[in-house]
């Protein structure tokens, strides 16, 4: 087997992404499982590079490292948590998922893990924004423009659930 | 052609699956178990943008496919925050196991 610079990448980015996702679950404060977790979605975005996919590598950046790890900040300090006291209850319960999730790795594992198809030379890395925008806008435009409505009342969403209702407790009082 | 196999990359998403459905099925914080959720979601992400590249016909549609995903997955999780910070103002509690209004 031959190490190239392609593979020593990928196994280190991907070392780094299960660290983070294991760190993710050991790890005693919240806000250092949501900070473990930033490693990973990086890394991720990685990966996304050595598969010739710039565009997606930097949204991934933009949206998982940045915003949804923003706003999960915010959540975790808007809200108290008390760290300290995790029950050691439910240890069977634990067990019997790792074993339930082992099985099923295991099952889907089989199904890849000689995944062989002949290769295609692919040119998805010559201009690949462009291509990407080519296709939104040509192929996918009804889809795009239907993303950009689930966004608007996703938006008017989170504000009506979120905000304080000032009338209702004004009448409770 | 590529030195890395494309099992590689899909045992590597299957991997990050598999901790985010542990995460997901164990911890107790909300905030926890929807960041789990998104890990779940990144996973599948790998496979697609994956497939785009090593699969029998390369094509960009697998990559489209994954940007369509990142952003019902940001929807989905600034919804799933508003839905926590409301429980909370409520309950005054981001225990999981206490969120059982709708058992009773």
């Amino acid at each position: 087997m031959t190490f190239s610079g392609e593979f020593i990448a990928f196994m280190g980015l991907a070392l780094v992404a299960i660290i983070g996702g294991v760190l993710l679950l050991n790890l005693g404060k919240v806000i250092h499982m949501v900070v473990a977790l930033i490693f990973t979605f990086v890394a991720i975005a990685g990966i996304y590079v050595l598969l010739s996919a710039e565009f997606v590598a930097a949204v991934q950046i933009l949206i998982y490292s940045g915003a949804i790890t923003i706003i999960m900040l915010f959540g975790i300090m808007l809200t108290k948590h008390d760290d300290d006291n995790e029950p050691k209850t439910g240890k069977w319960r634990k067990l019997f998922l790792l074993l339930g999730i082992l099985g099923f790795a295991f099952a889907v594992y089989i199904g890849i893990y000689n995944f062989d198809i002949e290769q295609a030379p692919s040119k998805l890395h010559e201009n690949n924004t462009f291509q990407i925008g080519e296709a939104l806008y040509s192929k996918y435009i009804i889809p795009f423009e239907l993303t950009s409505v689930l966004l608007l009342v996703a938006l008017v969403g989170a504000i009506i659930l979120a905000k304080n209702d000032k009338k209702k407790e004004a009448d409770e009082e | 052609m590529s030195s890395v196999p494309a099992s590689a990359f899909l045992a590597l998403a299957l991997i990050l699956f598999c901790i985010g459905l542990y995460g997901a099925l164990t911890k107790k914080n909300t905030v926890i178990v929807l960041i789990s959720i998104e890990l779940m979601l990144n996973a599948v992400n790998i496979n697609l943008v994956t497939f785009s590249k090593y699969g029998i016909t390369p094509s960009i549609t697998g990559q489209v496919f994954a940007l369509f995903a990142i952003s019902v997955a940001a929807a989905e999780a600034a919804v799933g925050l508003a839905i926590l910070i409301a429980l909370y103002r409520n309950k005054k509690t981001v225990n999981i196991e206490e969120m059982d209004t709708m058992k009773n």
